[in-house]
């Protein structure tokens, strides 16, 4: 069978990676320098193959003198190939960058053919080779694929929130700062929206409407954990699991009593509701997160402290919450982050613009009078506090997701 | 001997179940008013002919004016009290009306005299029903007495007061069975329920199977892994807000980024409303089929953005399976693929169960991410989207609440899975 043979792999994996560089590299090109490239898959595809060819046939005598021959070939047919105009592009524009852009992807396609075909041979392969080959290359593929669709629409909101309106509708695909422009014309839109838009209060607002929820939650939930933790009594296991159940209750099911309710006692246009209604949304997780950190701690250091006379409530105090600092810590940010994010209830309850949250009162900006940069630039703000904690206790908080289950 | 020491360990359990209780009561308490409590209150609402303008309580309103002038003592005058039902629907019951005529006045004469009297200054007004949207007017002649003085004394200055009671549709006894008939028997029910299904299935499905990918691709240790691993996280702890924005903004039909590059690299030649259009055809091997694109691009948000929990559970278990299994299973000649499918996938086949239930429940119970995409539009409309749509859209809050209810009971079948499930896995 000709597919189990090194050669066939290395064809195989050339013209692929080639293929795939070439349409990462073109868009890659046509959002950095802002000028209509087009498409051609083909000619990187046959670079790639030739490639391939290439390396699994003097892979034996390799050295950087072969690496560099081979990265500029590579480059060079791709001039060959499209007769000097690579990218269909005017002969005006052909300018260092296309060079550079070709180079890149030159290099990034060898470095990934030199990844992919390490050490093998270039007869016929075991079937433990032929499938580690495979998975190479699903791995390669689907590390660089996972990458890029994570990041891209980060990108695109970053990069939007920079720009001006004109030049949005002048060309969407431009996405080259100016780097000459100067700090008020880059952020314009971050400007406009603290001094016409509120959004310093929405700031603010969403703050302290977070951390009071972390506050009233981890109050209720450390003593409710413990005991769910610690204490013998009837119909625990039931109250375990009716934890649980609780948290699957969607907001949504709640959302129309809840609103009828707050509008009756005239509650609901405020952040106190919010204050309330979310501590209970969160209380179930942390409950449930908070107890399986105490059950993993000994009991033993409990009943020592019992024995030494110390009761229930100072054992939490002096003992429970210091040793499960860490625990406690992350679920706060974890609570913290659930309260900043919600949507619903802050966009059912709010309508006076001085309370807003920042989700609220991003929604607020999503009319066809506010340019989409203001929209964008309000979703960089929202999003950067997030991603700081995030990226702060990224250990704490996996560890704290992977161990309690998660609520939206 | 021993009974007493039964006793006592008796005792010190009765103490300890006291406390748990106590410490417990603080969350019982607020997870009865918030969560319970309107968890009835809404199947109590679903069987009431209640509307959004129905919460604002009908009102009494009182308009106070004097005619004639008063500049100088022994002046007559008229007060003028207009009053006013507020509610379009409900009659107030037993009104009452009050107001203090200021000492420089003396009252001439009430009218209607059936219903008012002037006692010791002051009026009061017994006007026992007013219907809806119904007004009326009092009038009081009045005229200035010797201790009248110019800047003290205005009619005005006191505001009238008023009780009254009204029947609040909230907490009366009247139901009705109209809005789940409206629910059920809609022509669009079907079609909700066909899309809530598909999304469920399709975005739960979808965001396990690439989250499964995921976590294969960094069970792998290579450099930049935990940075990577992070990374991938971010659609998951990003607000929904920002993200779902971006989206739309990626994929609009006329300024967004992903049209222009693909007419840029003339794979189509006009743009596409992702988000905003109901079918596309698809021509494969000359057979033509309707392709649902907004729901479809609402599902591949979902697994976008869920992708990572999947992922993040996955890879924990996979990571406290020992190294040695598939160091004895190399020895044994076992190939990549028969390691995964004879080792990695019998040992996750719990973990991605009990996901798949969670997942499928959150995912049926999501509002905000197709709320924010769609709108519910272009054959997007699930259950939840639903709710809002028939409460706050069309201001019709009891269908709103109907549908809850259907939400509600899926959600208990659902959990009830779960519970079993569970039960098996330890979760």
């Amino acid at each position: 069978m000709f597919w189990k043979y090194g050669l066939f792999c290395s064809i195989f994996a050339g013209s692929i990676w080639g293929a795939f560089w070439q349409i990462i590299f073109t868009m890659m090109g046509i959002l950095t320098f802002g000028i209509p490239l087009e498409l051609n898959v083909n000619q990187m595809l046959i670079i790639g193959l030739l490639a391939g060819i290439f390396y699994i046939n003097c892979q034996k005598s390799i050295s950087i003198k072969i690496h560099l021959i081979a990265i500029f070939t590579m480059t060079l047919l791709v001039y060959v190939v499209s007769f000097g105009k690579p990218y269909q592009i005017n002969e005006s524009l052909n300018n260092i960058n296309i060079f550079i852009l070709i180079f890149l992807t030159s290099v990034v396609t060898w470095i990934s053919i030199n990844f992919s075909l390490n050490k093998m041979s270039i007869g016929k392969l075991s079937r433990y080779d032929l499938e580690n080959f495979y998975i190479k290359l699903m791995w390669g593929l689907g590390l660089i694929i996972f990458i890029l669709i994570t990041l891209v629409p980060f990108y695109i909101m970053v990069m939007t929130s920079l720009k001006n309106q004109q030049s949005l509708i002048l060309n969407p695909l431009d996405f080259s700062l100016n780097i000459n422009s100067d700090f008020k014309t880059l952020f314009n839109s971050y400007i406009e929206l603290f001094t016409d838009f509120n959004f310093h209060l929405f700031l603010i607002n969403s703050f302290f409407v977070s951390c009071v929820t972390v506050f009233i939650t981890l109050f209720f939930s450390i003593p409710g954990a413990y005991a769910l933790a610690r204490l013998r009594f009837p119909s625990k296991k039931l109250f375990s699991s009716s934890v649980i159940l609780i948290y699957l209750i969607p907001s949504i099911v709640l959302v129309i009593p809840l609103y009828a309710i707050f509008s009756q006692i005239g509650l609901r246009n405020s952040l106190l509701a919010l204050m309330i209604v979310y501590p209970a949304t969160t209380i179930p997780v942390a409950l449930y997160m908070l107890k399986g950190y105490f059950s993993s701690l000994s009991s033993e250091i409990d009943d020592a402290a019992l024995m030494d006379g110390l009761s229930r409530v100072q054992i939490i105090f002096k003992i429970a919450i210091p040793l499960s600092k860490p625990a406690i810590i992350s679920v706060g940010l974890y609570v913290f982050m659930i309260a900043w994010n919600e949507f619903l209830i802050a966009f059912m309850f709010l309508d006076d613009p001085n309370i807003f949250t920042l989700s609220r009162g991003i929604m607020s900006l999503n009319s066809s009078e506010v340019p989409q940069q203001h929209l964008m630039a309000g979703a960089v703000i929202a999003t950067i506090p997030v991603m700081i904690i995030f990226l702060y206790l990224e250990k704490f908080l996996i560890s704290g997701l992977s161990a309690g289950g998660v609520k939206e | 001997m021993f009974s007493k020491f039964k006793k006592k360990e008796n005792n010190l359990h009765q103490k300890e179940r006291k406390l748990a209780f106590l410490l417990l009561l603080p969350t019982i308490f607020i997870v009865l008013s918030i969560v319970i409590f309107p968890l009835l209150a809404n199947f109590w609402i679903s069987f009431k002919p209640i509307s959004l303008g129905d919460l604002r309580p009908p009102k009494l309103i009182i308009k106070e004016n004097v005619r004639g002038k008063l500049t100088n003592k022994k002046e007559t005058a008229e007060i003028h009290y207009r009053y006013r039902n507020s509610s379009a629907k409900y009659d107030l019951q037993n009104v009452i009306f009050n107001d203090i005529i200021p000492k420089g006045f003396t009252v001439q004469k009430v009218k209607p005299i059936r219903t008012c009297q002037v006692n010791e200054r002051k009026l009061t007004c017994n006007l026992e029903k007013v219907a809806a949207k119904s007004s009326g007017k009092i009038i009081l002649k009045i005229t200035t007495n010797d201790n009248w003085k110019k800047n003290k004394d205005n009619p005005k200055k006191t505001k009238p007061t008023s009780s009254y009671e009204s029947k609040n549709i909230l907490t009366s006894f009247e139901f009705t069975f109209d809005n789940f008939k409206k629910v059920f028997s809609a022509s669009e029910f079907i079609q909700v329920l066909k899309v809530s299904i598909y999304y469920t299935i399709f975005g739960t499905a979808g965001a396990l199977l690439v989250g499964l990918f995921a976590a294969q691709i960094l069970q792998k240790s290579f450099k930049g892994r935990t940075f990577v691993r992070g990374l991938l996280l971010f659609p998951y702890i990003s607000p929904v807000i920002a993200v779902a924005f971006s989206w739309v903004i990626l994929f609009d039909p006329f300024s967004g980024v992903v049209n222009s590059m693909l007419i840029q690299m003339n794979v189509i030649d006009k743009p596409i409303n992702f988000f905003g259009q109901k079918y596309t055809d698809i021509n494969i091997f000359g057979y033509l089929f309707k392709f649902p694109l907004a729901l479809s691009m609402v599902i591949a948000f979902e697994i976008w953005r869920y992708f990572p929990l999947s992922f993040l559970f996955i890879l924990a278990r996979m990571q406290s399976l020992p190294e040695d299994v598939y160091d004895a299973a190399e020895i044994d000649g076992a190939s990549p693929f028969q390691q995964f499918y004879y080792i990695s996938l019998p040992f996750l086949i719990g973990i991605i169960s009990i996901l798949f239930l969670l997942r499928f429940i959150w995912t049926f119970n999501k509002f905000d991410d197709i709320f924010l995409l769609t709108g519910g539009n272009a054959g997007t409309r699930t259950f939840t989207v639903n709710v809002y749509e028939q409460a706050f859209a069309i201001s019709n809050l009891g269908a709103g609440a109907a549908v809850a209810v259907v939400i509600f009971t899926f959600l208990l079948v659902f959990s009830l899975f779960f519970i079993k499930y569970s039960k098996k896995e330890a979760f």
